[in-house]
């Protein structure tokens, strides 16, 4: 789960991190509380989206010449005026894709006096299996150009989970960053508080892009992103609460309610699947045989008939979806459930595209009778690269 | 002969008494000569478990603790049931009590609680599979985990997948082109985890009956590319087994989490094609249909 820069900053202001002040707005109306709460004499006002390269990206319904998603301004009216064409327009930038992302939510920040910017993220290592830190004296840019372009300049330093942030890793830390003065004095402190951010809070990835060094020699976090553990959410209920649901798909929200793993993707052959490996092999065998899938749908291994139910349901509630793929190897996932649930969800929704079931494994000749018996209009594949070819024959037939 | 498990293993369930693993466990029991010897939940030592096996009833003893259930069975394996928060505390109590082998099946452990286990992990002798896993089974002698034991026939392949279901296509299309398994390993779909492909086919390499190896992956990490590596080194040393690989998600969206925890493209890494690449540079025979797995094995063999 992705917050907001002004939530991760609230978080880690609340860990002890320095942070610039800032007030975030929901409507036009809150830029005068929000002025009164920040003396100036810049300001900083920043579009609140779950994509990056905002300060580069274009508003669509503004002119080309306009400004980005990021806007420096130095006085209260041009706040206001920033404010005012930002909020509810559509934010296109190279992590947005095409149709952009409306602006719901605004980030005014008090300016600060930069003297050089740097890169600092906290990730889990999968090849080290530990916390690391990756450093870099590169900061405010893209750091995928900066990986590619000079890997060199990029530092990976894990922790070891029992040490932590211990004297050894806080000087490779400061040596990486090549910092002096003030901000080598500030650094271990800063390294040790968004270290116990991370692992208190259950982050999957907090990226500080830049992480600044101020005129005054302080230490700063600019800008933040962060990703909370989605298995940890559990144990996290007030970072729970700042779930922007707005940020996300309405197909995926009704999907995560029945606790189903999908993602909406641009095809148009809706898919149903046992397992994340097969749900993946199957939108990969469809591409293969020339048509592109429309969602991954995982209905995991438990799942009930009412399970199955919902997810047949979301599949054709997409108007992209000009025909179905059942994919189904059983190993603890009955075929009889899950065929019982989808001749239940025709009955009750109708089928208007062609349907293609595949069954394999636990209980597959009871799943294969549900079916036989029922009355939906259902084409059986023998395996999967049958059931692939024909969904897509069927698909392009209708065409 | 086969890898990491076979008839003489002892199994505890950690976990037992619940409904999933009770479901799991009545059906190892009924899987040839599977030994499932005890259970173990912290508030129902003493107590005994019973479950229906092939029309029948079976009993068996809860301890309160891994270290207990292991000195009075003699166990050395332990199969982890229990709900993801615990799961860690579960791994990290088998650790302690020095079990050989550890399975978890648990699926949504929160990420550093496994860089937690992991850290203990290293410092012990014990091995992990998972978790999120389906679990480890050779056929005709013992399942641990929750693959269906119907599709299996003993033979001699070797498999090893980051999925579960990917897994049963593989055991299903070797066992009807004939070949059958050795042991099939779902090493499980977490970004951190215990057993990496490459500690499973070091052990296939080592084992005289695997004559060939299945390895599917997914998108996310490098663990394909590190086996590809380990691979090419092995056969430097005169080490090599026919293998067919798979990687899923090739049309899987950048930055998206698809179902796997582990199974994400993020920062332009982790996508299938360079995963596919480094295979095929290893020599592996990449199967581009999940199922054809089975049918490209039998041709590379063939050669």
């Amino acid at each position: 789960m992705n917050l907001h820069e002004y939530q991760a900053k609230q978080v880690l202001r609340g860990f002890g991190a320095p942070v610039s002040e800032g007030v975030a707005l929901l409507t036009n109306a809150d830029v005068d509380t929000a002025l009164a709460a920040l003396p100036g004499p810049v300001w900083v006002v920043k579009s609140q989206i779950h994509a990056g390269g905002r300060g580069k990206g274009r508003f669509k319904e503004l002119g080309d010449d306009a400004k980005g998603g990021v806007r420096v301004s130095f006085s209260a009216s041009q706040v206001r005026a920033n404010v005012a064409e930002m909020l509810g327009n559509t934010l296109v930038t190279k992590q947005t894709g095409p149709a952009g992302k409306q602006v719901n939510r605004l980030y005014l920040e008090q300016g600060a006096d930069i003297e050089s910017e740097l890169y600092l993220s906290i990730l889990v290592n999968r090849e080290s299996g530990k916390v690391s830190f990756v450093a870099s004296t590169e900061g405010g840019m893209d750091i995928e150009g900066v990986a590619a372009d000079t890997p060199e300049k990029i530092h990976t330093i894990d922790v070891e989970f029992d040490a932590g942030v211990d004297e050894v890793t806080a000087k490779r830390l400061v040596s990486a960053f090549e910092l002096k003065g003030t901000a080598a004095a500030e650094g271990p402190g800063l390294f040790r508080t968004l270290y116990k951010a991370f692992v208190e809070s259950d982050m999957s990835l907090l990226e500080v892009n830049p992480l600044v060094i101020l005129k005054s020699g302080s230490l700063c976090v600019l800008d933040a992103k962060v990703s909370i553990d989605g298995n940890s959410l559990y144990r996290q209920p007030d970072l729970f609460a700042l779930r922007d649901i707005s940020e996300e798909d309405e197909k995926e929200i009704e999907a995560s309610k029945h606790d189903l793993a999908y993602v909406a993707l641009d095809g148009d052959i809706g898919c149903m699947v046992n397992g994340a490996g097969l749900a993946m092999a199957t939108m990969d065998i469809i591409k293969l045989y020339g048509a592109e899938p429309a969602n991954f749908l995982d209905v995991g291994g438990g799942a009930t008939t009412e399970k199955v139910k919902a997810a047949f349901k979301i599949i054709t509630a997409d108007p992209n979806v000009k025909g179905i793929l059942v994919n189904i190897f059983g190993g603890i996932m009955r075929c009889d459930v899950i065929a019982e649930g989808v001749v239940q969800a025709v009955k009750e929704v109708g089928l208007e595209v062609p349907l293609v079931v595949r069954l394999e494994g636990t209980k597959v000749e009871e799943g294969k009778k549900i079916i036989d018996d029922s009355d939906v209009n259902v084409v059986s594949a023998a395996d999967l690269d049958d059931a692939a070819q024909k969904i897509v024959k069927a698909v392009e037939e209708l065409r | 002969m086969s890898i990491l498990i076979d008839k003489n293993t002892k199994v505890i369930v950690q976990g037992l008494t619940g409904k999933t693993a009770t479901f799991h466990s009545e059906q190892a029991l009924e899987y040839h000569a599977s030994q499932m010897v005890a259970g173990v939940h912290p508030k129902k030592g003493g107590t005994n478990w019973v479950g229906a096996v092939n029309g029948g009833e079976v009993e068996l003893p809860i301890f309160a603790s891994v270290a207990e259930a292991k000195q009075s069975t003699g166990a050395n394996a332990s199969v982890i049931y229990v709900p993801p928060s615990g799961a860690g505390d579960a791994i990290i109590e088998a650790i302690d009590a020095e079990v050989p082998l550890i399975i978890c099946i648990t699926e949504g452990v929160p990420v550093l609680d496994m860089v937690r286990v992991k850290a203990r992990l290293e410092k012990s002798d014990s091995r992990l599979v998972g978790p999120n896993c389906p679990g480890v089974l050779t056929p005709n002698e013992c399942k641990i985990g929750i693959m269906p034991g119907s599709i299996f026939k003993r033979g001699s392949v070797g498999i090893v997948s980051r999925s579960g279901t990917l897994t049963y296509e593989a055991v299903f299309q070797t066992t009807n082109v004939g070949l059958g398994q050795t042991t099939a390993v779902g090493i499980g779909g977490d970004p951190v985890k215990g057993m990496e492909f490459i500690d499973v086919l070091e052990l296939y390499l080592g084992d005289p009956e695997t004559e060939s190896m299945i390895m599917i992956g997914e998108i996310g990490g490098s663990a394909e590319e590190d086996a590809a590596q380990f691979l090419i080194d092995e056969a430097r040393r005169g080490r090599n087994k026919p293998t067919v690989g798979f990687v899923a998600g090739r049309t899987a969206p950048p930055g998206r989490t698809m179902g796997h925890a582990g199974a994400v493209i993020s920062g332009g890494k982790g996508g299938a094609d360079d995963k596919i690449e480094a295979l095929k540079a290893a020599g592996i025979a990449v199967s581009s249909s999940p199922a054809k797995l089975g049918e490209t094995l039998v041709a590379l063999l063939g050669k």
